[in-house]
Protein backbone atom coordinates (compact mmCIF):
# COMPACT_ATOMS: atom_id res chain seq x y z
CA UNK A 1 0.00 0.00 0.00
CA UNK A 2 1.10 3.46 -0.71
CA UNK A 3 0.55 6.51 0.98
CA UNK A 4 1.43 9.80 0.19
CA UNK A 5 0.79 12.76 2.61
CA UNK A 6 1.05 16.46 2.30
CA UNK A 7 3.93 16.09 -0.34
CA UNK A 8 5.27 19.76 -1.13
CA UNK A 9 8.78 19.86 -3.86
CA UNK A 10 10.14 22.53 -5.21
CA UNK A 11 13.52 22.88 -7.33
CA UNK A 12 15.23 26.28 -6.51
CA UNK A 13 12.01 28.98 -6.61
CA UNK A 14 9.93 26.78 -8.57
CA UNK A 15 7.32 25.19 -6.84
CA UNK A 16 6.33 21.93 -8.81
CA UNK A 17 3.90 20.33 -5.69
CA UNK A 18 2.35 21.73 -3.17
CA UNK A 19 0.13 19.24 -0.46
CA UNK A 20 -0.42 16.47 -2.81
CA UNK A 21 -1.90 13.41 -1.16
CA UNK A 22 -3.31 9.80 -1.87
CA UNK A 23 -2.99 6.67 -1.31
CA UNK A 24 -3.26 3.28 -3.51
CA UNK A 25 -4.04 -0.03 -1.87
CA UNK A 26 -2.19 -3.11 -2.70
CA UNK A 27 -2.77 -4.76 -6.32
CA UNK A 28 -4.73 -1.13 -7.29
CA UNK A 29 -4.22 -0.12 -10.65
CA UNK A 30 -3.52 3.46 -10.41
CA UNK A 31 -3.13 6.55 -13.18
CA UNK A 32 -1.96 9.76 -12.79
CA UNK A 33 -2.53 12.13 -15.76
CA UNK A 34 -1.39 16.06 -16.20
CA UNK A 35 -0.73 18.28 -18.57
CA UNK A 36 2.91 18.41 -19.88
CA UNK A 37 5.38 20.11 -16.64
CA UNK A 38 2.12 19.54 -14.13
CA UNK A 39 5.01 17.41 -11.65
CA UNK A 40 3.38 13.84 -12.32
CA UNK A 41 7.07 12.17 -13.09
CA UNK A 42 7.88 14.21 -9.60
CA UNK A 43 5.44 12.50 -7.91
CA UNK A 44 6.40 8.94 -9.26
CA UNK A 45 9.34 9.63 -8.57
CA UNK A 46 9.06 10.36 -4.96
CA UNK A 47 7.39 6.99 -4.25
CA UNK A 48 10.10 5.26 -4.57
CA UNK A 49 12.51 7.87 -2.86
CA UNK A 50 14.78 8.83 -6.32
CA UNK A 51 13.24 12.40 -4.94
CA UNK A 52 13.24 13.92 -1.76
CA UNK A 53 10.62 16.22 -0.76
CA UNK A 54 10.62 19.24 0.66
CA UNK A 55 7.58 18.43 3.52
CA UNK A 56 5.37 15.48 3.91
CA UNK A 57 5.74 11.64 3.49
CA UNK A 58 5.39 8.78 1.53
CA UNK A 59 4.54 5.61 3.07
CA UNK A 60 4.86 2.32 1.35
CA UNK A 61 3.21 -0.16 3.01
CA UNK A 62 3.16 1.84 6.64
CA UNK A 63 6.93 2.97 6.28
CA UNK A 64 7.82 6.25 6.24
CA UNK A 65 10.88 6.43 3.55
CA UNK A 66 10.86 10.54 3.55
CA UNK A 67 14.69 11.33 4.96
CA UNK A 68 15.93 8.08 4.25
CA UNK A 69 18.84 7.72 2.83
CA UNK A 70 20.48 5.72 -0.21
CA UNK A 71 21.44 2.73 1.45
CA UNK A 72 17.96 2.62 4.10
CA UNK A 73 16.22 3.00 0.66
CA UNK A 74 17.53 -0.14 -1.06
CA UNK A 75 15.91 -2.72 0.77
CA UNK A 76 12.30 -0.99 0.31
CA UNK A 77 13.07 -0.49 -3.29
CA UNK A 78 12.86 -4.18 -4.17
CA UNK A 79 9.48 -3.81 -3.77
CA UNK A 80 9.48 -1.84 -7.02
CA UNK A 81 10.19 -2.18 -10.40
CA UNK A 82 10.16 1.12 -12.71
CA UNK A 83 9.87 1.36 -16.20
CA UNK A 84 11.35 4.64 -17.28
CA UNK A 85 10.09 7.00 -20.12
CA UNK A 86 12.81 6.37 -21.85
CA UNK A 87 13.65 2.46 -20.43
CA UNK A 88 17.11 3.48 -19.01
CA UNK A 89 18.37 0.66 -20.51
CA UNK A 90 22.00 0.13 -19.73
CA UNK A 91 23.78 0.58 -22.90
CA UNK A 92 26.79 -0.81 -22.42
CA UNK A 93 25.01 -3.96 -21.65
CA UNK A 94 23.10 -7.07 -23.53
CA UNK A 95 19.73 -7.34 -22.75
CA UNK A 96 19.84 -10.90 -21.15
CA UNK A 97 22.83 -8.26 -18.87
CA UNK A 98 20.06 -5.84 -18.40
CA UNK A 99 17.56 -7.99 -17.19
CA UNK A 100 19.64 -10.07 -14.82
CA UNK A 101 21.19 -7.28 -13.33
CA UNK A 102 19.71 -7.15 -10.06
CA UNK A 103 20.33 -10.93 -9.98
CA UNK A 104 23.69 -11.08 -10.82
CA UNK A 105 24.36 -8.34 -8.29
CA UNK A 106 22.85 -10.11 -5.77
CA UNK A 107 24.97 -12.97 -6.53
CA UNK A 108 22.86 -16.02 -4.94
CA UNK A 109 21.59 -17.21 -7.93
CA UNK A 110 23.29 -19.32 -10.99
CA UNK A 111 23.94 -18.54 -13.96
CA UNK A 112 21.24 -21.11 -15.38
CA UNK A 113 19.10 -20.00 -13.21
CA UNK A 114 19.57 -16.20 -14.13
CA UNK A 115 18.95 -16.99 -17.82
CA UNK A 116 16.10 -19.07 -17.11
CA UNK A 117 14.32 -16.12 -15.28
CA UNK A 118 15.58 -13.74 -18.30
CA UNK A 119 14.29 -15.71 -20.70
CA UNK A 120 10.81 -15.88 -18.56
CA UNK A 121 10.23 -12.34 -18.11
CA UNK A 122 11.50 -11.45 -21.93
CA UNK A 123 8.62 -14.01 -22.49
CA UNK A 124 6.41 -12.18 -20.33
CA UNK A 125 6.65 -9.60 -22.75
CA UNK A 126 6.77 -11.21 -25.86
CA UNK A 127 10.23 -10.72 -26.86
CA UNK A 128 11.82 -13.97 -27.04
CA UNK A 129 15.49 -14.56 -28.34
CA UNK A 130 17.17 -11.52 -28.21
CA UNK A 131 19.39 -11.68 -25.20
CA UNK A 132 22.08 -11.22 -26.63
CA UNK A 133 20.90 -7.69 -28.69
CA UNK A 134 22.44 -4.38 -27.76
CA UNK A 135 19.66 -1.50 -26.72
CA UNK A 136 21.18 0.05 -29.92
CA UNK A 137 20.16 -2.85 -31.83
CA UNK A 138 16.23 -2.49 -30.27
CA UNK A 139 13.49 0.00 -31.99
CA UNK A 140 11.80 2.15 -29.46
CA UNK A 141 8.79 -0.26 -28.36
CA UNK A 142 11.07 -3.11 -28.36
CA UNK A 143 13.34 -0.83 -25.60
CA UNK A 144 10.43 -0.33 -23.90
CA UNK A 145 9.61 -4.01 -23.24
CA UNK A 146 13.03 -4.86 -22.30
CA UNK A 147 12.84 -2.21 -19.67
CA UNK A 148 9.49 -3.68 -18.44
CA UNK A 149 10.58 -7.50 -18.21
CA UNK A 150 13.54 -5.81 -16.41
CA UNK A 151 11.15 -4.02 -13.55
CA UNK A 152 9.82 -7.39 -13.19
CA UNK A 153 12.05 -9.96 -13.13
CA UNK A 154 12.50 -9.37 -9.91
CA UNK A 155 8.45 -9.88 -9.02
CA UNK A 156 8.23 -6.57 -7.47
CA UNK A 157 4.38 -5.75 -5.53
CA UNK A 158 4.90 -2.60 -7.27
CA UNK A 159 5.50 -1.58 -10.46
CA UNK A 160 5.92 2.40 -11.61
CA UNK A 161 5.51 3.28 -15.30
CA UNK A 162 6.48 6.81 -16.45
CA UNK A 163 5.14 7.87 -19.53
CA UNK A 164 4.92 3.94 -20.90
CA UNK A 165 3.62 5.08 -24.31
CA UNK A 166 5.01 8.38 -25.26
CA UNK A 167 6.62 8.32 -28.79
CA UNK A 168 5.35 5.37 -29.66
CA UNK A 169 2.85 4.61 -32.57
CA UNK A 170 -0.50 3.65 -31.82
CA UNK A 171 0.12 0.17 -32.26
CA UNK A 172 3.04 -0.17 -30.52
CA UNK A 173 1.31 1.95 -27.50
CA UNK A 174 -1.21 -0.66 -27.50
CA UNK A 175 0.67 -3.42 -26.92
CA UNK A 176 2.48 -1.70 -23.97
CA UNK A 177 -1.21 -1.10 -22.20
CA UNK A 178 -1.68 -4.94 -23.00
CA UNK A 179 1.41 -5.63 -21.62
CA UNK A 180 0.58 -3.44 -18.41
CA UNK A 181 -2.71 -5.01 -17.92
CA UNK A 182 -1.42 -9.10 -18.63
CA UNK A 183 1.52 -7.75 -15.58
CA UNK A 184 -0.82 -6.83 -13.47
CA UNK A 185 -3.00 -9.28 -13.63
CA UNK A 186 -0.63 -12.20 -14.06
CA UNK A 187 1.59 -10.84 -10.84
CA UNK A 188 -0.95 -9.40 -9.67
CA UNK A 189 1.18 -6.28 -8.75
CA UNK A 190 -0.24 -2.78 -7.64
CA UNK A 191 0.42 -0.32 -10.86
CA UNK A 192 0.74 3.10 -10.66
CA UNK A 193 1.39 4.63 -14.34
CA UNK A 194 1.76 8.80 -15.31
CA UNK A 195 0.62 9.78 -18.67
CA UNK A 196 -0.41 12.10 -20.77
CA UNK A 197 -2.05 9.45 -22.94
CA UNK A 198 -5.91 9.35 -22.77
CA UNK A 199 -6.42 5.73 -24.34
CA UNK A 200 -3.35 4.29 -21.80
CA UNK A 201 -5.13 5.81 -19.25
CA UNK A 202 -8.75 4.92 -20.56
CA UNK A 203 -7.53 0.84 -20.77
CA UNK A 204 -4.92 0.34 -17.93
CA UNK A 205 -6.43 2.30 -14.42
CA UNK A 206 -9.01 1.67 -12.52
CA UNK A 207 -8.55 5.01 -10.87
CA UNK A 208 -7.46 8.32 -12.10
CA UNK A 209 -6.16 10.81 -10.33
CA UNK A 210 -5.21 14.46 -12.49
CA UNK A 211 -2.87 16.19 -11.11
CA UNK A 212 -3.27 20.40 -11.96
CA UNK A 213 -1.86 23.35 -10.04
CA UNK A 214 0.46 21.41 -7.62
CA UNK A 215 -2.18 19.34 -6.43
CA UNK A 216 -4.50 16.43 -7.13
CA UNK A 217 -7.51 18.44 -8.84
CA UNK A 218 -9.46 15.58 -9.93
CA UNK A 219 -10.19 11.26 -8.95
CA UNK A 220 -11.92 8.68 -9.53
CA UNK A 221 -12.46 6.14 -12.31
CA UNK A 222 -12.06 6.25 -15.60
CA UNK A 223 -15.89 6.77 -16.49
CA UNK A 224 -16.55 9.09 -13.37
CA UNK A 225 -13.19 10.75 -15.21
CA UNK A 226 -14.40 10.33 -19.02
CA UNK A 227 -17.68 11.69 -18.42
CA UNK A 228 -16.42 14.41 -15.62
CA UNK A 229 -18.50 18.08 -16.54
CA UNK A 230 -15.31 19.86 -14.80
CA UNK A 231 -14.71 22.06 -17.76
CA UNK A 232 -10.21 22.10 -17.20
CA UNK A 233 -11.00 18.17 -17.13
CA UNK A 234 -13.22 17.76 -19.96
CA UNK A 235 -10.52 20.34 -21.61
CA UNK A 236 -7.46 17.96 -20.82
CA UNK A 237 -9.71 14.90 -21.91
CA UNK A 238 -10.01 16.14 -25.38
CA UNK A 239 -7.44 17.88 -25.55
CA UNK A 240 -8.17 21.20 -26.73
CA UNK A 241 -6.12 24.09 -26.57
CA UNK A 242 -6.25 27.59 -26.26
CA UNK A 243 -3.13 29.29 -27.94
CA UNK A 244 -3.85 32.28 -25.57
CA UNK A 245 -2.39 30.70 -22.60
CA UNK A 246 0.79 29.54 -23.09
CA UNK A 247 0.63 26.37 -20.93
CA UNK A 248 -1.72 25.05 -23.34
CA UNK B 1 27.33 34.96 4.62
CA UNK B 2 24.88 34.63 2.11
CA UNK B 3 27.00 36.33 0.12
CA UNK B 4 30.11 34.21 0.81
CA UNK B 5 27.44 31.52 -0.48
CA UNK B 6 26.32 33.00 -4.04
CA UNK B 7 30.22 33.26 -4.81
CA UNK B 8 32.12 31.18 -6.44
CA UNK B 9 33.89 30.25 -3.44
CA UNK B 10 30.66 29.26 -2.00
CA UNK B 11 29.74 26.84 -5.03
CA UNK B 12 33.48 25.40 -4.92
CA UNK B 13 33.35 24.75 -0.91
CA UNK B 14 30.25 23.26 -1.85
CA UNK B 15 31.54 21.00 -4.37
CA UNK B 16 34.69 20.23 -2.26
CA UNK B 17 32.31 18.77 0.82
CA UNK B 18 30.15 16.53 -2.18
CA UNK B 19 33.12 14.94 -2.74
CA UNK B 20 34.04 14.62 0.44
CA UNK B 21 31.23 13.10 1.18
CA UNK B 22 31.39 10.96 -2.06
CA UNK B 23 34.82 9.98 -0.86
CA UNK B 24 32.73 8.59 2.49
CA UNK B 25 30.41 6.78 0.99
CA UNK B 26 33.12 4.77 -1.33
CA UNK B 27 34.83 3.90 1.61
CA UNK B 28 31.40 2.64 3.65
CA UNK B 29 31.16 1.05 0.54
CA UNK B 30 34.65 -1.32 0.35
CA UNK B 31 33.63 -2.46 3.56
CA UNK B 32 29.73 -2.95 3.45
CA UNK B 33 29.36 -4.24 -0.32
CA UNK B 34 31.22 -6.86 -2.33
CA UNK B 35 33.66 -5.78 -5.06
CA UNK B 36 32.60 -6.70 -8.89
CA UNK B 37 35.87 -7.79 -10.05
CA UNK B 38 34.84 -7.76 -13.06
CA UNK B 39 34.13 -4.38 -13.21
CA UNK B 40 37.67 -3.45 -11.23
CA UNK B 41 39.78 -6.00 -13.96
CA UNK B 42 37.78 -3.28 -17.06
CA UNK B 43 38.60 0.02 -15.05
CA UNK B 44 42.26 -1.33 -14.61
CA UNK B 45 42.68 -2.38 -17.83
CA UNK B 46 40.37 1.15 -19.51
CA UNK B 47 42.79 3.24 -16.81
CA UNK B 48 45.77 1.19 -17.15
CA UNK B 49 46.62 -0.08 -20.24
CA UNK B 50 44.64 2.17 -22.24
CA UNK B 51 46.46 5.16 -20.72
CA UNK B 52 49.63 3.46 -21.84
CA UNK B 53 50.80 5.39 -24.96
CA UNK B 54 50.29 9.00 -22.92
CA UNK B 55 51.90 7.78 -20.41
CA UNK B 56 55.00 6.30 -22.26
CA UNK B 57 55.49 9.89 -24.40
CA UNK B 58 54.84 11.79 -21.75
CA UNK B 59 57.42 10.04 -19.58
CA UNK B 60 60.12 9.52 -22.11
CA UNK B 61 59.51 13.19 -23.76
CA UNK B 62 60.22 14.92 -19.94
CA UNK B 63 63.18 12.74 -19.24
CA UNK B 64 65.10 13.59 -22.44
CA UNK B 65 63.95 17.95 -22.29
CA UNK B 66 64.76 17.52 -18.73
CA UNK B 67 68.03 15.77 -19.76
CA UNK B 68 69.11 18.04 -21.86
CA UNK B 69 68.58 21.38 -20.26
CA UNK B 70 70.02 20.55 -17.29
CA UNK B 71 73.06 19.19 -19.28
CA UNK B 72 73.09 22.64 -20.62
CA UNK B 73 73.44 24.39 -17.24
CA UNK B 74 75.67 21.92 -15.41
CA UNK B 75 77.97 21.86 -18.56
CA UNK B 76 79.15 25.43 -17.85
CA UNK B 77 80.06 24.60 -13.86
CA UNK B 78 81.24 21.12 -15.27
CA UNK B 79 78.89 18.88 -13.76
CA UNK B 80 78.20 17.14 -16.36
CA UNK B 81 77.50 13.66 -14.55
CA UNK B 82 75.00 15.01 -12.36
CA UNK B 83 72.53 15.50 -15.44
CA UNK B 84 70.60 11.92 -14.47
CA UNK B 85 71.13 12.54 -10.57
CA UNK B 86 68.21 16.00 -11.24
CA UNK B 87 66.51 14.42 -13.75
CA UNK B 88 65.43 11.33 -11.85
CA UNK B 89 64.72 12.97 -8.28
CA UNK B 90 62.71 15.23 -10.54
CA UNK B 91 61.06 12.73 -12.05
CA UNK B 92 60.07 10.97 -8.61
CA UNK B 93 59.14 13.53 -6.77
CA UNK B 94 57.49 15.98 -9.12
CA UNK B 95 57.13 15.25 -12.92
CA UNK B 96 56.65 12.03 -13.01
CA UNK B 97 53.37 11.81 -10.46
CA UNK B 98 52.48 15.55 -11.45
CA UNK B 99 52.09 14.72 -15.25
CA UNK B 100 50.84 11.58 -15.26
CA UNK B 101 48.40 12.26 -12.90
CA UNK B 102 47.32 15.68 -15.22
CA UNK B 103 47.44 12.97 -18.31
CA UNK B 104 45.40 10.63 -16.22
CA UNK B 105 43.03 13.12 -15.57
CA UNK B 106 42.48 14.19 -19.33
CA UNK B 107 42.19 10.92 -20.57
CA UNK B 108 40.10 9.52 -18.10
CA UNK B 109 38.66 11.75 -15.61
CA UNK B 110 37.61 13.11 -18.88
CA UNK B 111 36.46 9.47 -20.00
CA UNK B 112 34.51 8.68 -16.32
CA UNK B 113 32.86 12.34 -15.94
CA UNK B 114 31.38 11.90 -20.05
CA UNK B 115 30.26 8.07 -19.19
CA UNK B 116 28.45 8.50 -15.37
CA UNK B 117 26.79 12.10 -17.19
CA UNK B 118 25.55 10.39 -19.89
CA UNK B 119 24.11 7.81 -17.72
CA UNK B 120 22.48 10.51 -15.37
CA UNK B 121 20.83 12.40 -18.50
CA UNK B 122 19.59 8.79 -19.93
CA UNK B 123 17.93 8.00 -16.17
CA UNK B 124 20.76 5.09 -16.10
CA UNK B 125 21.81 6.23 -12.79
CA UNK B 126 17.81 5.90 -11.31
CA UNK B 127 17.55 2.71 -13.28
CA UNK B 128 20.39 0.98 -10.98
CA UNK B 129 18.67 2.73 -8.03
CA UNK B 130 15.26 1.42 -8.82
CA UNK B 131 17.60 -2.33 -8.81
CA UNK B 132 17.89 -1.62 -5.72
CA UNK B 133 21.85 -0.86 -6.56
CA UNK B 134 23.57 1.92 -5.21
CA UNK B 135 25.67 4.19 -7.65
CA UNK B 136 28.57 4.48 -5.27
CA UNK B 137 28.58 0.70 -4.74
CA UNK B 138 28.46 -0.18 -8.77
CA UNK B 139 30.37 2.84 -10.35
CA UNK B 140 32.55 5.02 -7.95
CA UNK B 141 34.20 2.00 -5.87
CA UNK B 142 35.54 0.22 -8.98
CA UNK B 143 36.90 3.16 -10.78
CA UNK B 144 37.98 4.88 -7.36
CA UNK B 145 39.99 1.28 -6.49
CA UNK B 146 41.30 1.03 -10.32
CA UNK B 147 42.15 4.50 -10.28
CA UNK B 148 44.77 4.25 -7.15
CA UNK B 149 46.05 1.34 -8.46
CA UNK B 150 46.81 2.13 -11.92
CA UNK B 151 48.09 5.62 -11.02
CA UNK B 152 50.61 4.46 -8.83
CA UNK B 153 51.91 1.73 -11.44
CA UNK B 154 51.85 4.17 -14.45
CA UNK B 155 53.60 6.70 -12.66
CA UNK B 156 56.64 4.49 -11.75
CA UNK B 157 56.52 3.51 -15.41
CA UNK B 158 56.84 7.24 -16.49
CA UNK B 159 59.40 7.77 -13.85
CA UNK B 160 61.22 4.86 -15.45
CA UNK B 161 61.04 5.63 -19.08
CA UNK B 162 62.02 9.42 -18.16
CA UNK B 163 64.94 8.39 -16.42
CA UNK B 164 65.89 5.89 -19.28
CA UNK B 165 65.40 8.57 -21.90
CA UNK B 166 67.45 11.08 -20.31
CA UNK B 167 70.11 8.46 -19.76
CA UNK B 168 70.11 7.91 -23.29
CA UNK B 169 70.03 11.34 -24.44
CA UNK B 170 72.44 12.33 -21.77
CA UNK B 171 74.98 9.33 -23.14
CA UNK B 172 74.71 8.78 -26.89
CA UNK B 173 73.40 12.41 -27.77
CA UNK B 174 75.45 14.95 -25.26
CA UNK B 175 78.52 12.46 -24.77
CA UNK B 176 78.25 12.27 -20.92
CA UNK B 177 80.65 9.59 -19.00
CA UNK B 178 77.63 7.00 -18.82
CA UNK B 179 79.14 5.43 -15.64
CA UNK B 180 79.54 8.30 -13.91
CA UNK B 181 76.25 9.37 -14.78
CA UNK B 182 74.50 6.02 -13.63
CA UNK B 183 76.51 6.05 -10.58
CA UNK B 184 75.45 10.15 -9.73
CA UNK B 185 72.02 8.88 -10.34
CA UNK B 186 71.99 6.00 -8.10
CA UNK B 187 74.10 7.82 -5.14
CA UNK B 188 71.16 11.05 -4.66
CA UNK B 189 68.40 9.45 -5.90
CA UNK B 190 66.73 7.86 -2.37
CA UNK B 191 64.18 5.90 -1.72
CA UNK B 192 62.03 8.74 -0.27
CA UNK B 193 61.48 10.47 -3.95
CA UNK B 194 60.63 7.46 -5.28
CA UNK B 195 58.16 6.59 -2.06
CA UNK B 196 56.89 10.14 -2.23
CA UNK B 197 56.30 9.91 -6.03
CA UNK B 198 54.30 7.01 -5.63
CA UNK B 199 51.88 8.58 -2.39
CA UNK B 200 51.55 11.49 -4.53
CA UNK B 201 50.12 9.34 -7.79
CA UNK B 202 48.09 6.93 -5.43
CA UNK B 203 46.45 10.40 -4.12
CA UNK B 204 45.93 11.83 -7.52
CA UNK B 205 44.35 8.84 -8.53
CA UNK B 206 41.90 9.42 -6.05
CA UNK B 207 41.33 12.92 -7.02
CA UNK B 208 40.55 12.31 -10.85
CA UNK B 209 38.30 9.26 -9.76
CA UNK B 210 36.42 11.08 -7.60
CA UNK B 211 36.26 14.57 -8.74
CA UNK B 212 35.18 12.40 -12.56
CA UNK B 213 32.86 10.36 -10.41
CA UNK B 214 31.54 13.64 -8.82
CA UNK B 215 31.07 15.64 -12.09
CA UNK B 216 29.46 13.35 -14.07
CA UNK B 217 26.32 11.98 -11.67
CA UNK B 218 25.73 15.71 -10.56
CA UNK B 219 25.69 17.15 -14.11
CA UNK B 220 23.22 19.72 -15.38
CA UNK B 221 20.32 18.46 -18.37
CA UNK B 222 21.31 17.52 -21.70
CA UNK B 223 23.95 17.67 -24.03
CA UNK B 224 25.55 20.72 -22.27
CA UNK B 225 25.00 18.98 -18.64
CA UNK B 226 27.32 16.41 -20.26
CA UNK B 227 29.92 18.76 -21.94
CA UNK B 228 30.37 20.73 -18.97
CA UNK B 229 30.63 17.66 -16.78
CA UNK B 230 33.63 16.30 -18.92
CA UNK B 231 35.04 19.96 -18.94
CA UNK B 232 34.84 20.62 -15.33
CA UNK B 233 36.14 17.37 -14.51
CA UNK B 234 39.58 17.62 -16.23
CA UNK B 235 39.95 21.49 -15.59
CA UNK B 236 38.81 20.65 -11.36
CA UNK B 237 41.13 17.59 -11.04
CA UNK B 238 44.02 18.94 -12.75
CA UNK B 239 44.26 22.10 -10.56
CA UNK B 240 43.61 20.45 -7.12
CA UNK B 241 46.59 18.35 -8.60
CA UNK B 242 48.48 20.98 -8.89
CA UNK B 243 48.18 22.69 -5.58
CA UNK B 244 48.09 19.72 -3.43
CA UNK B 245 51.06 18.99 -5.22
CA UNK B 246 52.68 21.63 -3.57
CA UNK B 247 51.05 20.70 -0.07
CA UNK B 248 51.99 17.27 -0.27
CA UNK B 249 56.23 18.42 -1.24
CA UNK B 250 55.93 20.01 1.93
CA UNK B 251 54.31 17.41 4.20
CA UNK B 252 55.90 14.12 2.74
CA UNK B 253 59.31 16.25 2.72
CA UNK B 254 59.20 16.89 5.98
CA UNK B 255 57.58 13.51 6.96
CA UNK B 256 60.39 11.66 4.72
CA UNK B 257 63.36 14.44 6.21
CA UNK B 258 61.97 13.06 10.21
CA UNK B 259 62.34 9.19 9.38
Amino acid sequence: MIEVRDLKKSFGSNLVLDGVSLRIEAGESVVIIGRSGSGKSVLLKHLIGLLQPDAGQVLIDGEDIVGMNERELLPVRRKFGMLFQGAALFDSMTVAENVGFAFRRDRQMSASEIQRRVAAALEVVDLPDIEDKKPSELSGGMKKRVGLARAIVYQPQIVLYDEPTTGLDPIVADSIDQLILRVRDRFEVTSVVVTHDMRTARRVGQRILMLHEKKIYAAGTPDEIFSSGDPLVRRFIEGVSDLKEPQF
Amino acid sequence: MNFLANTWVGTWLEGLGQITLLAKEAIVSLFRSRISWRDLIYQLYFMGVKSQSVVIITGAFTGMVLGAQTYFQFHKVKMDTATLAVVSVSMCSELGPVLTGLMVAGRVGAAIAAELATMRVTEQIDALRTLATHPVDYLVVPRLLAAHIALPLLTAEAITLGIGAGYVVGVYLLGIDATYLWSNMLKYTSTSDVAIGLIKSFIYGGIVALVGCYKGMNCGEGAEGVGRATTESVVYSSITILISNFFLTLSLGAVFNTL
